[in-house]
């Protein structure tokens, strides 16, 4: 497969304001895919229209050739799709292992009867489940502190809290809502080595970022919004050299000068 | 039974019976807190369970052992019926919805003769008892504290804290949502039946908006982090008011302090503990 999520003329409109202008995306499987742009270019109702949680008005999104465009997000989930919060959104009162199980909520198939009987493939499936919790909290550095109650945890490990929970389920694609946002140098740092860590265990990664550094070393491919609009795609280094997007995120005025001091 | 024994439950047997069944009510509007909905139609439940057995028992003269099990399903049929239109609502909207259907039943029991009109059922025969009431509460703690350690307990918790991580944590929101609704009207129709076939006698003004806010204080005093945190704080305002008795007309002042003072200073219920919702590695 070429291609894991397909965008094609994905469009949200509110009163007024088109936050996603018919955007066409494809991000390609074991990548890092990194979608930047001005503030208010689109990327979180970008984000929020991939994972399910606002409706597209036009357009159509397929995940692993499935057309996922009216999918509820808990099936998106399900079907291998995890992501994190641009604002953390961990659940507070729960331990940092408890969180990462609720991510592998999808794995769990008995309802409240087999609970009840205690059958025996419920008891295998949670200790499968605490055993593959475990190892992604190894991955993320966090194992010993599994017992604690998450919202004890520092900014930065809580992020690093919510990578593990979306990750717990092994998705096939992860949407990295601003990782590195409130992070220090050598925090940012770590989250980068965990981001390809993540690629290499076949994960795919979409991110928004606004720490273009971190984007820039990171990723194989960019994706310009400004506007709404898909203004640009390519390598990072094609990004930096391109004038559209200097304009977008410095003015025309400025990119004009910055032409004139190039040449 | 010893003697004295026999005086004590004498003197006692309908606040006995009210503690286990105020116990089941806690059950009720506890599940519903747990996955974070305002769902106020216990008292409505309730009076569904009671009136259907009643009916049940008089006029068609069923066996308890009949009438039990089959008093729920007409409080779980209204939950199906309620539950579509209602669970998109959430937060104080949902709660208005629910209080609504109780009054509109009461409406319905006061002008429809079957049902007694005014005047209620009464002369219901006191098939419930100790056994029924308690051996009930006993098994739908132990189920509830079950479910609170396995993965559906931390979907519950998951949604209560935040909805919308929860979904995309691949919990199916609205199911559990439904779920929750539909095990609030068994357990408040259980109750129905139970209090009705004890009491000989049901009315209608028993399952409007006063009782529904006081099955909700029951929560809000005892806590919704264990089950057993919403069944402690239904006694101790079962129980309040005949401790109280010396203070006569003010007993109801101080039951509202207490509410007030435990929602005050104590957010998290006087039993304020969580289960710890995983099993053994």
């Amino acid at each position: 497969m070429s291609v894991l999520l397909e965008l094609a003329g994905l469009t949200r409109r509110y009163a007024g304001l088109v936050a996603v202008d018919s955007v066409d995306l494809a991000v390609a499987p074991g990548t890092i895919h990194a979608i930047i742009g001005p503030n208010g270019a689109g990327k979180t109702t970008l984000f929020n229209l991939i994972s399910g949680l606002v409706t597209p008005s036009e357009g159509q999104i397929s995940f692993l050739g499935h057309s996922i465009t009216a999918a509820p997000t808990f099936r998106r989930a399900a079907l291998g799709m995890g992501r994190t919060f641009q604002n953390i959104r961990i659940f507070g009162g729960m331990t940092v292992l408890e969180n990462v199980l609720t991510g592998l909520a999808p794995s769990f198939k008995g309802g409240i009867g087999a609970v009840v009987a205690g059958l025996p493939a419920l008891r295998r499936a949670e200790r499968a489940a605490i055993a593959r919790a475990l190892d992604v909290l190894d991955l993320v550095g966090l194992r010993a502190q599994s017992d604690a109650p998450a919202a004890s945890l520092p900014y930065g490990d809580q992020r690093r809290l919510e990578i593990a929970r979306a990750l717990a389920s092994s998705p096939r694609l992860v949407l990295l809502d601003e990782p590195a946002a409130g992070m220090n140098p050598a925090e940012t740092a770590a989250l980068a080595l965990l981001v390809r860590k993540i690629r290499g265990s076949g994960t795919t990664v979409l991110l928004v970022e606004h720490d273009m550094s971190f984007v820039m070393d990171l990723s194989d491919r960019v994706t310009v919004l400004n506007f709404g609009r898909r203004i640009f795609e390519g390598s990072p280094a094609e990004v930096r050299r391109e004038p559209r997007v200097i304009e977008a995120y410095l003015g025309p005025k400025v990119a004009a000068r910055l032409a004139v001091v190039a040449q | 039974m010893p003697p004295w024994l026999d005086d004590f439950f004498w003197t006692y047997q309908n606040l006995v019976y009210a503690l286990g069944v105020n116990g089941l009510l806690a059950l009720s509007i506890y599940v519903v807190l747990a996955v974070g909905q305002l769902s106020l139609g216990q008292a409505a439940f309730m009076g569904l369970g009671a009136y259907s057995s009643a009916i049940m028992t008089l006029k068609f003269k069923l066996p308890f052992l009949l009438v039990l099990p089959a008093s729920c399903i007409v409080p779980v049929a209204f939950a199906l019926l309620i539950g579509g239109p209602t669970l998109r609502l959430s937060g104080v909207y949902l709660a208005i919805a629910t209080i609504g259907l109780g009054e509109v039943l009461r409406a319905v029991y006061l002008n429809i003769d079957w049902f007694g009109g005014a005047l209620g059922l009464s002369g219901i025969p006191e098939r419930a008892g100790i056994g029924s009431i308690y051996g009930l509460l006993a098994a739908a703690l132990a189920v509830l504290w079950i479910i609170g350690r396995s993965h559906i307990g931390r979907a519950m918790e998951a949604m209560r804290t935040d909805e919308t991580a929860a979904e995309v944590m691949g919990i199916n929101v609205p199911r559990y949502r439904l779920g929750a609704l539909l095990a609030s009207a068994v357990l408040a129709g259980l109750a129905g039946a139970l209090s009705a076939h004890v009491s000989s006698f049901i009315g209608p003004n028993e399952y409007g908006f006063e009782p529904a806010v006081t099955i909700l204080s029951f929560a809000l005093l005892g806590g919704i982090g264990t089950p057993i945190a919403p069944v402690l704080g239904a006694w101790i305002l079962t129980l309040l008011p005949e401790l109280l008795r010396g203070l006569a007309d003010f007993r109801l002042v101080f039951n509202g302090v207490i509410i007030v003072i435990a929602v005050l200073f104590l957010p998290n219920g006087i039993l304020p503990f969580r289960l710890r919702r995983h099993g053994r590695p």
